[in-house]
């Protein structure tokens, strides 16, 4: 091996005569490739073959049927359950209209709230790094821990909300919260935020921290106020970081599955129904083809939202 | 002035908002359920481990603790041991091979858990690796090894080729190199990646709620959602049993906290 790694340096040699032609040169690769490297990758790459693109494609196969998961027999019914999903059944409707808010909902709600967070502690004092812990800490816990610590927080009967605001006299205030069908699924938005406002606010703090301080300055001495520095500094600094942010959320708010279990129980009611909760209900009740048909239009939703969201805010790194 | 005060004001509200539901869950776990809704706020009675007791007895969430410890003992490591080995070999094979090998690994980070549940079900049923702790493995290492390889080998390209080259001159194989050179070097993602996963697998529970059957093999969040069930109002259960899942990871959380920061940021970011 090693003779031929000089052989194949001194074959390059002549060519690099120009230093523009010696950098070129070694670009192209020196060493001749071992071909006992293409045997690291194989074990992953059978595995994602084997366990996540053949079952992904096997997914559109089943969602063209009827099959219940366990009969060998089943027929193929074309787009029917597609068809079914969208015309004739109100809660998968349901179910999809409560994730695109419940989305829509989470998004605003965490990319501002978070970016808010990370304006009041880019410096690395004593102080923000401490908070800045603190704020995190919820992301490390388990959706299901999460859950259960909301529902005790949203009980209407012994509930924390409603201790605290009957304790500080304002029980007007007090709801149902969860159990007020209208408003259940904003409650849960508030705690998917409460749950990840803390890791995008860390993704944030990266973006603010790679601005340079002497924009601001210059813009001070031009009399620009704070709004206006935001406006045309901050804001067009931070786009990569938004853009991070808004899709990252939008996955994980559509993912929101273990929260709502956990806060709703199994299976949840309609109020709280999302399309993974619906298509895992379907799945629970055997109809593996409609489920799978659910799942294929989940997928579909996803990329829609996010290719929609590039479209609509445009945010590219500055400078490109 | 009024900023700085507003500025306060935000953060100390925020930063009760997280403190005080902590708080109130670690008090609760120990207090009975008419201690808790007496006085939601104040300090336990007493320190009585008698929920615990219940809640690991009773409950089997004893054998679901080691179930967790177990899967994510192995599901970790296994994780990153194959997205370092792909990262490795597609930071050294440069041109369309390592395009075509990394293109294919990261793909699936667009596929939902939930889009290929049915089929995946299907699967281990025929491969019998339906309510087995080595089935929960297999599909925590499926789900996050493209997002691993992403992290690793967006990390292993970085590294000077010419150390590779210096090695491959001394003689030494694809093999050493990885072992010796590549793997050392790439500590400090290979630190963040296994964090990422270690809360990620943890916490897992999609997979187990489809596939584990026998109460035995539950890992804990399942445990714990199967709690919910059966202790609809039993809160101070229900705050044993977050207390005593959340333990290792807020452990390594207090110790580690910046590597945290870190790894699951570099999830987000690059996820």
């Amino acid at each position: 091996m090693s003779t031929h790694t000089k052989m194949a340096d001194e074959r390059k040699a002549p060519d690099g005569g120009t230093e523009t032609g010696a950098a070129k040169g070694r670009r192209r690769s020196p060493t001749r490739v071992n071909p006992a490297l293409y045997l690291f990758p194989l074990p992953a790459v059978a595995i994602i073959a084997f366990f996540l693109v053949m079952p992904t494609l096997q997914a559109f196969q089943y969602a063209i049927t009827d099959w219940n998961g366990f009969s060998a027999a089943f027929n193929y019914v074309g787009l029917d359950n597609f068809v079914r999903a969208f015309t004739k059944d109100s809660l998968f409707t349901n179910a999809l209209t409560n994730n695109l808010k419940f989305v829509l909902l989470v998004v605003i709600a965490q990319t501002a709230f978070s970016l808010v967070l990370a304006l009041l502690l880019t410096k690395n004092s004593r102080g923000s790094i401490l908070l800045r812990a603190l704020f995190f800490f919820p992301t490390i816990l388990s959706s299901v821990s999460v859950a259960f610590i909301w529902k005790f927080i949203y009980d209407p009967n012994f509930g924390l909300a409603n201790a605290v605001l009957g304790g500080v006299g304002l029980e007007a205030l007090q709801g149902s919260y969860l159990g007020n069908n209208a408003q259940a699924l904003s409650w849960v938005a508030v705690t998917q935020v409460w749950f990840h406002a803390g890791q995008m606010m860390v993704v944030y703090i990266a973006g603010l921290q790679a601005i340079p301080r002497e924009l601001y300055e210059a813009a001070e001495m031009d009399g620009a106020g704070k709004w206006q520095q935001f406006k045309s500094i901050t804001w067009p600094f931070v786009a990569p970081a938004t853009s991070i942010v808004v899709a990252y959320t939008t996955v994980q708010s559509f993912k929101a599955f273990d929260l709502i279990l956990g806060i709703a129980g199994n299976p949840p009611k309609q109020s709280l129904d999302i399309l993974s909760t619906r298509i895992y209900s379907t799945f629970a009740n055997s109809e593996f083809g409609y489920a799978a048909a659910q799942s294929i239009i989940f997928m579909a939703m996803i990329a829609l939202v996010t290719w929609l969201q590039r479209r609509l805010l445009r945010l590219t790194p500055k400078g490109e | 002035m009024l900023a700085s005060l507003s500025r306060r004001a935000i953060l100390g509200i925020y930063a009760v908002i997280i403190i005080v539901p902590l708080t109130v869950v670690g008090f609760g776990s120990f207090k009975s359920t008419q201690e808790l809704f007496a006085g939601p706020f104040s300090l336990p009675q007493s320190l009585s481990p008698a929920n615990y007791a219940e809640v690991i007895g009773g409950q089997d969430l004893g054998s679901s603790f080691t179930n967790s410890v177990i899967v994510t003992a192995i599901s970790v490591p296994l994780t990153l041991f194959l997205a370092s080995l792909a990262g490795y070999a597609i930071s050294r094979l440069k041109g369309f091979m390592g395009w075509a090998i990394f293109g294919f690994l990261v793909l699936g980070m667009a596929i939902p858990a939930q889009a290929n549940m049915v089929p995946l079900y299907v699967l281990f049923g025929r491969l019998g690796l339906l309510d087995s702790l080595a089935g929960l493995v297999l599909a925590n290492v499926v789900s996050t090894l493209p997002i691993a390889v992403f992290i690793l080998g967006g990390f292993m390209r970085t590294l000077p080729k010419e150390l590779y080259e210096a090695s491959s001159i001394d003689g030494t194989g694809p093999w050493r190199t990885y072992v010796s050179i590549a793997l050392p070097l790439s500590a400090p993602s290979v630190a963040a990646a296994a964090i990422f996963l270690f809360v990620i697998h943890w916490n897992e529970l999609l997979y187990p709620l489809l596939f584990i059957q026998s109460p035995g093999n539950r890992t804990l969040p399942l445990a714990l959602l199967s709690f919910q069930g059966e202790f609809q109002t039993n809160y101070p259960l229900l705050f044993a049993g977050v207390i005593l899942a959340s333990l290792p990871v807020v452990v390594a959380y207090v110790f580690l906290q910046r590597y945290f920061v870190a790894g699951i940021t570099a999830g987000a970011s690059k996820g």
